[in-house]
């Protein structure tokens, strides 16, 4: 008996850390922001969940905010937790959510009804940028050689990737063989639930390219096992090359950044966009971000909106052209 | 070699990382057993507490503990009350909670505690000898292979098509394979039979399926049936550890046997703990003899062995991508690397010369990790068992409860008691109409992995060809085959020759 309520109470106490975190209200005493209570629309481990954690705890060891809190909403691709934030935006002043790319995707794809534009965005706050990869010992010693193959045969060129057909992984392939000027829509994509399932893939020769996000390419090409091609950056990082760099047209980055309910005030909008800006200068940021080996990428306010408002018309116009809108 | 395992066991038994790997296993096996919180969520809560120790040995040992602690943990809710929280323990609870229906909870529970440590040791052997080459195992298996080894893990649903039950057992297989294209698809970017429902959007959650159709039906199969709640509550033996002579000599064979297949199922990235339990299942099943095969999914201590050791050596096997690769094999691995590079340590081929304590610390950690599970857990036994002679009125709406809280605590999402309570109530009817249910479940979750590498497999040939194309793909095709023919032609001639 005396177990089972040992039981019930650790039951009882989990359910209360996991799920029913106190909503908190926002701070803004004295033009500062006491506390932040972060919505992540995902589960726990995931990229979304690390970054507001990582985030949270970066603002308040530094002591820019006093408390964090964090919900996981998962459901509907991220729709969940953005539904939750617009129907019940008057008692979410408080709450930023964690969102990234897909965002934009899903929106567009209609996996829900609404779009950036709903929310109140804050800032993009980091990034990764895309890359496409080839085993070491492969033939494929460019991304020109990439291009040669592809466009002799595209069906003898199988390019994994980690997201779903017409997800980010395929977009960036389908984009970097447009911008060099082959048709991108017979790019041969093969699915994969991870990232890790798309790189042994890779390795076991089934795909013979892989398209995926740098910092997950770059731990492996320092261990001599693969060869990364070519990146999205608007320039070459550490001697690997560019589209841009090599004279493609084509540019892409991965941002996480986070939004707010709709409707918040703009001082209170301000409020957010400074706090996050501030936390660049801090030691425990710089903690967190080398860490989890983030690229910063400062976006606030208005800028973070042009920015979505010219990645949506990319992205869109690209999968109308793949048939995927 | 041995520079490196003493540099390894120097760091791992020093008092303070014992006492991690304590804590790990402590905690694990008890948040484990709710269901709805696996190892994956386990880790990603305990990750901020391990990097803050600093140390990257403490820290793996303290995750490490978690990790077994809470496979350990979920097999115990699969045996108990029938409430599998992770797709790896699934295939325990097909024998374990008959048997622990029978009074034989404390067995039921030894079994398991054994079988899990012995494939963990015999995996964290085997990753010790063999890491460097198997990480070429891992490179050679297409989305081809895998297919062909979902057809093989499906062959595990012959055990519960018993007499009359064929036709029965094979609708509950399509029915799991359809339940599991809800959702969006992968291949085709678009969402199917969601019903305009967003909370289908992600497909059906495994933990809200599984607890709908187990552990609810059971909680009113037991309001129901008073006198079986009554024998099992009566039945004295429900503490009683003690493992004959003869079955440990019956399950003996079971467990070298399935410790060497769970580990190289592990392996695979993609294929783990869940495809190695079910494989593990069905073989053990086919080779069993004719009589012992009847008692498969009614009690059999071989179906409880088999999926127990499989398990735990599949999530050893599962480090060996991770760790020679770089690649993470599973939700878990994946988690796990996160946390390695936050420690600033890369996996891949060069670790183990770069930093062979390290390597070595993750496998002696394994060691007492399941060295630590064993002696931990062998005494609670009695006490855990006896949660089933808690009186029924208090019983029922713990398990009842139970399940709640692990469908919603997964994804916070409160439709998915709804779905749950839909489920249950549907699953409760096949029951009335005598349709096994573990073949649903077996269909469901091997469905998605079977349709997403048909896919990619179909992409890559252009069409069917991929099934003879490699030989591998063939001949695990064909193993399917002999498989499932060969026991139906087993009986025939053993029928004739009487």
């Amino acid at each position: 008996m005396k177990l089972s309520f040992f039981k019930a109470a650790a039951v009882a106490g989990l359910a209360s850390i996991v799920a029913f975190s106190p909503v908190t209200q926002a701070g803004g005493h004295g033009g500062k922001i006491d506390n932040i209570h972060f919505l992540i629309p995902g589960g726990a481990g995931g990229g979304w969940d690390g970054t507001a954690r990582g985030t949270g705890d970066a603002l308040t060891r530094s002591g820019l905010i006093k408390n964090a809190s964090y919900e996981n909403m998962s459901g509907g691709g991220g729709g969940k937790a953005i539904g939750y934030l617009i129907e019940n935006a008057k008692s979410n002043s408080g709450t930023l959510m964690v969102n990234s790319t897909p965002i934009v995707i899903r929106s567009l794809t209609k996996v829900f009804p609404q779009s950036f534009r709903d929310l109140t965005p804050i800032a993009g706050t980091i990034g990764d940028y895309a890359a496409l990869v080839v085993k070491a010992d492969s033939n494929i010693k460019s991304f020109k050689d990439l291009v040669k193959i592809y466009e002799k045969d595209p069906n003898e060129l199988a390019i994994a990737g980690g997201s779903v057909a017409g997800g980010m992984d395929h977009l960036v392939a389908a984009l970097a063989m447009k911008s060099a000027g082959a048709d991108p829509l017979s790019v041969k994509y093969l699915p994969f639930d991870a990232g890790g399932e798309a790189m042994a893939s890779l390795l076991s020769g089934e795909a013979d390219a892989l398209s995926t996000g740098l910092s997950e390419a770059v731990g492996l090409a320092e261990q001599g096992e693969v060869r990364i091609l070519v990146t999205t950056a608007p320039k070459a990082i550490d001697g690997i090359p560019s589209l841009k760099s090599e004279g493609y047209d084509a540019e892409f980055v991965n941002w996480r950044g986070f939004f707010a309910a709709p409707g918040i005030s703009a001082d209170q909008k301000a409020k957010y966009v400074k706090v996050l800006g501030d936390m660049y200068k801090t030691k425990e940021w710089e903690e967190v971000r080398a860490q989890n080996k983030w690229v910063n990428i400062y976006q606030p306010g208005d800028d973070f909106i042009k920015f979505l408002e010219k990645q949506e018309a990319e992205i869109g116009g690209l999968m109308k052209e793949l048939g995927f809108l | 070699m041995i520079d490196g395992l003493l540099m390894g066991l120097g760091a791992a038994i020093s008092p303070f990382n014992l006492m991690m790997v304590f804590i790990g296993c402590f905690l694990g096996t008890f948040i484990g057993m709710l269901p709805g919180l696996g190892p994956m969520s386990i880790i990603a809560i305990m990750i901020p507490i391990a990097i803050q120790l600093g140390d990257p040995a403490s820290a793996l040992i303290l995750l490490s503990g978690v990790y077994y602690g809470a496979i350990f943990g979920g097999s115990t809710s699969s045996i108990l009350i029938n409430a599998p929280g992770v797709a790896g323990t699934v295939a325990s609870s097909f024998d374990g909670y008959p048997l622990a229906r029978a009074g034989q909870a404390g067995k039921a529970l030894t079994i398991a505690a054994l079988c899990s440590f012995a494939g963990g040791t015999v995996g964290a052997l085997l990753l010790m000898i063999f890491a460097p080459v198997l990480s070429t195992v891992a490179k050679l298996f297409w989305s081809a292979e895998y297919f062909a080894l979902m057809v093989l893990g499906l062959t595990a649903i012959a055990a519960f098509a018993g007499k009359g039950k064929i036709i029965k057992a094979m609708c509950m297989t399509v029915f799991g394979v359809m339940l599991a294209t809800v959702g969006e698809s992968a291949l085709h970017n678009a969402a199917r039979f969601t019903m305009g429902i967003m909370d289908l959007q992600s497909g059906i959650y495994f933990v809200t399926l599984v607890m709908g159709l187990f552990a609810l039906p059971e909680a009113i199969f037991l309001i129901l049936d008073k006198s079986r709640s009554k024998a099992m509550a009566n039945n004295n033996k429900i503490e009683n550890l003690r493992i004959s002579k003869e079955e440990a000599k019956e399950i003996a064979p079971v467990i070298a046997r399935q410790s060497l297949l769970g580990f190289f199922v592990g392996v695979l990235p993609g294929a783990g703990a869940t495809m190695a339990s079910f494989l593990g299942y069905g073989i053990e099943r086919n080779l069993a003899p004719a009589g012992e095969r009847e008692k498969f999914g009614k009690g059999s201590i071989r179906g409880l062995a088999a999926p127990e050791t499989a398990n735990n050596a599949a999530c050893t096997g599962s480090f060996v991508p991770m760790l020679t690769l770089g690649i993470p094999g599973s939700g878990t691995t994946a988690i796990l690397l996160g946390a390695l590079v936050a420690l600033s340590i890369t996996p891949g081929p060069r670790l183990m010369e770069d930093q062979p304590e390290v390597f070595w610390a993750v496998i002696i950690s394994m060691y007492l990790g399941n060295l630590v599970l064993l002696i931990l857990n062998l005494p609670l036994i009695p006490y855990i068992a006896k949660l089933l002679t808690v009186p029924r009125h208090y019983l029922i709406p713990f398990v009842i409860f139970f399940s709640l809280i692990g469908a919603y605590i997964g994804q916070n999402n409160a439709t998915e008691l709804l779905i749950m309570i839909g489920l249950g109530c549907m699953a409760t009817i096949l029951r009335f109409g005598g349709f096994p249910l573990p073949p649903l479940i077996i269909g469901f979750i091997l469905g998605g992995m079977l349709e997403d590498n048909l896919g990619r497999a179909m992409r890559k040939a252009g069409g069917m060809e991929f099934m003879w194309e490699r030989p591998m793909t063939l001949a695990i095709l064909a193993l399917a085959l002999v498989l499932l023919v060969y026991p139906i032609w087993r009986d025939r001639t053993k029928k004739q020759s009487d």
